[in-house]
């Protein structure tokens, strides 16, 4: 071990290995301290990578150069695009992953990357010194950090991406444990040595169903969830770098229902529930409730869904996706036999609940580095987001900005219109999550462009001049792209005659046509794809026609662009009213009080948050649009 | 807030006076000046403001379509030599509200959009048109103008309409919350609602939308003048009538060119409202050809009309007004007509009826004052309820988000999935927020889970 590195990124979950990742590739040495190396990216949850809008987040983490879409598509057992019966904005890859194989292979993927030390310890106390920059709000700047073991290491950046484990305890009815997982212990001293350096914490909780042995599970009571025939992984590499796909043996998943006995129950350990005794103080997230929570805030459901999902290809334990639950074990388990199915099952592990803390979002900015403290950056649970996809994407970031920030180079800052990487962030300053934040796709205001079918397109350029994708991947999209738009102008400008189409036309239910016709209007039609158009068409010497057609991926691309080409069209002119006043920038050190004309409301908002741009501060709730003229007028003079 | 699309708004002070000034400044100020802008009413000569010089003065017609609405003078300022510091253009045009909200609603009909209080300073200042040491003043200035508009606002907000628009603003956040439920929680076991039936739902919003629109009636007078049509029996006085009406209120506006000339129809003024005033030929029984077809001409204008005037002469014998009263009740909508009485100062004066004389300007000011009363009467009886639409931008608004309601439905019928029926619905509310505040994502969803068990 080293006594100086660049950075320091504390914790290897799944922000942490994507910030370690990003930054050692940026050319910096990195150590990357966790309480215990075998917990590598630990799906402490779901054994699942992505999901609505959580699969959008990580094809962009894999356009710009990241990890988890590749050790998803190595490890998955089962991958399934949700949302198939809708359009393709809403297209969402999931994949169930084998655990065990993703944790090995993500410390197989750090342990090759030279520069990257992971060290075993716990980070206890940050080291910093006086610091002002002009037009900055720090206070203090990063010098390294003092450790469980009593080592203290200097450094240039830190990177926080210690998920649950600040100050945890975990809740199984009346019992309470120290620690961040089962089986593992909490991080202590780092949240007390940040609140002495002015931070403020907050409280947050969030919980994890049972654990289920699956010899003790009659799967012929439940009903059987295949994932797609034709599995798509999320990487741009996995092509290239795998020698098949899928990689794993592909499983099934299995669903079974609560019933209103598995519900009575559990209402006989409410009594004892940390949550409804009030002993769980932090917030937990509504879109993810325990099932206590469901069955008392929805009373008069009958019934609620359950996931079974394996952990592992060759083990022995099932997910019970649904049950999350922190009352007693005992009554996990009574509860737990009266679901069909699960009449004789065993749980390998109850279910629990745990509160930790995290620093409300107000104090740091779009680059993830803190307002306080320059060269510290948090990433992930730790700033209230829930999901091991919002925590990656925030990782990512973080790893870069800490990277740019060393090169003394303008920091990476996405959009709302650019991915949803940058809605999440952005949510997350202008908001400041209440409850756990999860990425949702209604969160994303363009998500017609924002689709996880052109991440590549979105983002790989970014990721290409950061240093994080390769040559080669950036000659391929180029080229794509490229031919993306010719197409598009081609068929848009040349026509194709009735004769060629209208057998098409005729056999697809859809009304003949007497003259020549675009190819472009003749696509707008619902029943009309772009494969059988160019079928319909005699390619032999239209070369450009030829080559659409041989990449999927392309034809994929004009299609959408054209069949929905006036819906982009509104979303477009939407997102350029946007842009224009995410230009208008306010400085950082802007005197708001110095306003007259501000409500209190908007002047408390606008003093705490720190809005970078009018566009930014026009998304705080309790800013009015005459606060906003008044900004204007006041930062002109 | 948008800064940089072009805006227009009347720059004089509001009321009767010899010229009024409507300004538009933004990128499309030009383009919009020439679409509606031609220097002869054939419409043949038209103007290429990018061709002429700036700071120049103009002589010509504004058109809506083929309808001529004023004689104007027309200046253009070239960026950055304006007050906005924007390509601008002002109008000159007579005075008085009711042309000048005609040049205002033509002009954003042609694109721009009806600024906001103080806009124009706010670009000229964002511009940097206005030195930096007046920036305390013009911040006061533009402060004092919004609060105002804030103030007035929310005084028109504060009765029914408020309620009304709040209603409906969440029914549409109920509608996105079912589609943005149905595509982030496909997973979940929710029963989603079946297209038709959000379908009727949106329709049901677009009706009543519509409803409030055609509440404002204001806008109708101010955009298009109330149809006054001048009838009864030969000699019952209405060409005096006509003539005495446009002597005192002639309208400013050139004499809309009747193609026909068995009517008369000019523009007059009362109250600030303006009338299509059209004197009709005579009701008659009669053998001349021509005559009758002026006669059947005169119904069908009295049928068009929104309000009518019927003149009887008092002068005649008990039996006819009797009889003519009579006819005018049976024929005429009482909620849209009045019985006048004519030549009093020789006739018999009836208690509780209207009787005027051309000679008696007294008489004739009742009469205007029973006219503007009795419309503004109907106004409400029109509406059937407490709202009206008084606020032309509230109503362009709200037929912003009808607009975008009806691509909904269209997006609906043609099976569009949820996410591009939701890019319009978003639209809406963004438009709707535009009289009551902004909408948030965060506000859809807290409705899904205040109404949806989410969680598997």
């Amino acid at each position: 071990m080293n006594k100086k590195y660049d950075i320091i990124i504390v914790g290897a979950g799944h922000a942490g290995i994507e910030a370690s990742s990003a930054a050692v590739r940026m050319g910096f040495s990195v150590g990357l301290i966790t309480l215990d190396p075998f917990a590598i990216g630990r799906m402490s949850c779901n054994p699942a990578i992505g999901g609505t809008a959580k699969g959008h987040l990580v094809k962009e983490i894999d356009s710009l150069g990241g990890v988890m879409g590749g050790l998803a598509d190595k490890t998955g057992i089962q991958f399934k695009m949700l949302n198939k019966s809708k359009g393709p904005a809403v297209w969402s890859p999931r994949c169930q992953s084998d655990k065990d194989l993703y944790s090995k292979a993500a410390v197989e993927y750090l342990h090759n990357l030279s520069g990257l030390d992971i060290i075993q310890d716990m980070v206890k106390e940050l080291m910093v010194e006086d610091f002002n920059l002009t037009g900055k709000s720090f206070k203090y700047k990063i010098k390294g950090v003092k450790t469980g073991l009593g080592y203290e290491i200097n450094c240039n950046c830190v990177i926080i991406t210690s998920g649950t484990f600040l100050n945890a305890v975990m809740h199984t009815g009346k019992e309470r444990t120290e620690g961040g997982r089962f089986g593992e212990r909490a991080a202590t001293g780092l949240s007390e040595c940040l609140l002495g350096l002015g931070f403020e914490t907050g409280r947050l909780k969030t919980g994890t169903p049972p654990r289920l042995d699956v010899n003790t599970i009659d799967f012929s009571k439940t009903e059987v969830q295949p994932g797609d025939s034709i599995p798509v992984p999320f990487s741009h590499k996995t092509p290239y770098e795998l020698e098949r796909f899928p990689y794993q043996k592909q499983v099934d998943c299995f669903l079974t229902h609560t019933n209103e006995e598995t519900h009575n129950i559990l209402r006989t350990g409410f009594a004892d529930s940390p949550l409804f005794t009030g002993i769980i103080k932090g917030v937990g997230p509504r879109y993810c409730p325990s099932i206590e929570d469901k069955i008392s805030r929805f009373s008069d459901k009958p019934r609620h869904q359950i996931f079974l999902e394996p952990e592992t290809l060759d083990g022995h334990t099932v997910y019970m996706n649904g049950f999350s639950s922190s009352l007693s074990a005992d009554i996990q388990l009574k509860a737990a036999r009266t679901v069909p199915g699960l009449e004789n099952v065993t749980m390998v592990r109850q279910g629990y609940a745990v509160e930790y803390d995290f620093f409300p979002t107000h104090q740091i900015d779009l680059t993830l580095e803190t307002k306080l403290v320059s060269g510290l950056f948090n990433a992930g649970q730790v700033n209230g987001t829930s999901g091991y996809e919002e925590a990656a994407g925030q990782g990512i970031i973080a790893g870069i900005n800490a990277a740019l920030k060393l090169k003394n180079d303008e920091p990476l800052i996405l959009k709302r219109s650019e991915a949803y990487i940058g809605v999440l962030i952005d949510d997350l300053i202008i908001k400041c999550p209440d409850e756990p934040y999860r990425m949702f796709t209604s969160s994303a205001e363009y998500r017609l462009i924002l689709r996880q079918d052109n991440a590549d397109l979105r983002l790989m350029e970014k990721g290409y001049s950061l240093g994080l994708i390769e040559e080669k991947y950036i000659r391929h999209i180029r080229e794509e792209q490229q031919l993306i738009t010719e197409g598009i102008n081609y068929l848009s400008t040349h026509t194709i005659s009735p004769k060629a189409v209208n057998t098409l036309l005729i056999h697809n239910k859809t009304s003949e046509i007497y003259q020549n016709e675009f190819y472009s209007h003749l696509l707008k039609r619902n029943e009309v794809s772009l494969k059988e158009l160019i079928g319909c068409a005699d390619i032999s010497n239209l070369p450009l026609l030829q080559q659409i057609s041989e990449s999927t991926g392309v034809m994929n691309q004009i299609e959408i662009e054209i069949k929905y080409s006036g819906y982009i069209k509104r979303q477009n002119e939407q997102v350029e009213n946007f842009n224009r006043n995410e230009d208008i920038r306010i400085p950082e050190d802007f005197k708001y009080e110095r306003i007259k004309s501000l409500s209190s409301e908007a002047l408390d908002k606008l003093k705490k948050i720190k809005p970078v741009s009018v566009g930014q501060a026009t998304r705080i709730a309790g800013v009015r649009p005459s606060d906003i003229s008044a900004i204007i007028i006041y930062m002109r003079g | 807030m948008n800064l940089n699309d072009t805006i227009s708004a009347i720059s004089t002070p509001i009321g009767e006076g010899g010229i009024s000034v409507t300004r538009i400044s933004g990128s499309n100020s030009f383009g919009i000046t020439e679409k509606i802008f031609f220097k002869d009413t054939a419409r043949n000569r038209k103007i290429s403001i990018q061709e002429t010089a700036s700071h120049t003065i103009h002589f010509g017609y504004l058109f809506d379509g083929e309808n001529q609405i004023d004689e104007v003078m027309v200046s253009i300022f070239k960026k950055p030599n304006s007050y906005t510091g924007e390509d601008t253009i002002e109008i000159s045009s007579h005075g008085g509200v009711l042309v000048t909200q005609k040049i205002l609603s033509l002009t954003i009909k042609s694109g721009a959009r009806h600024a906001e209080p103080g806009e124009f300073t706010k670009r000229a200042f964002l511009n940097k048109r206005l030195d930096l040491s007046q920036a305390e003043a013009v911040a006061d200035l533009i402060k004092a103008k919004t609060d105002s508009a804030h103030e007035s606002s929310l005084k028109q907000l504060e009765g029914s309409l408020s309620k009304y628009i709040s209603t409906v603003r969440q029914e549409i956040i109920d509608a996105t919350s079912l589609i943005e439920l149905e595509l982030d929680f496909s997973e979940e076991d929710i029963e989603f609602v079946p297209k038709d039936e959000f379908r009727n739902k949106i329709s049901g919003i677009v009706e009543k939308l519509n409803e409030i629109i055609s509440s404002y009636i204001s806008g109708k007078i101010i955009r298009d003048g109330i149809n006054l049509v001048i009838s009864g029996r030969t000699n019952s006085g209405k060409s005096s009538l006509f003539n005495q009406l446009l002597k005192s209120d002639r309208a400013i506006v050139s004499n809309i060119s009747g193609t026909t000339r068995d009517y008369l129809q000019e523009n007059i003024v009362i109250d600030g409202i303006l009338f299509n005033l059209i004197d009709t030929a005579g009701i008659r029984q009669s053998e001349d050809v021509i005559e009758t077809e002026g006669i059947k001409r005169s119904f069908r204008k009295i049928e068009e009309a929104d309000f009518i005037l019927y003149l009887i002469d008092s002068t005649e014998s008990m039996d006819f007004i009797e009889n003519e009263a009579e006819y005018f009740k049976n024929n005429f909508d009482l909620k849209k007509s009045i019985p006048v009485f004519t030549k009093k100062d020789i006739g018999k004066v009836r208690k509780g009826e209207i009787s005027i004389s051309v000679y008696d300007e007294g008489s004739i000011k009742e009469l205007k004052s029973s006219i503007t009363g009795k419309i503004n009467e109907s106004a409400n009886v029109k509406t059937g309820s407490e709202i009206i639409l008084t606020n032309l931008r509230h109503k362009l608004c709200i037929e912003s988000v009808v607009n975008s309601l009806e691509q909904v439905i269209s997006g609906i019928d043609r099976k569009m999935s949820g996410e591009f029926i939701s890019v319009d619905l978003r639209n809406a509310l963004n438009y709707l927020g535009e009289i009551t505040g902004e909408v948030t994502n965060e506000e859809i969803l807290n409705n899904i889970f205040k109404n949806f068990c989410i969680g598997k």
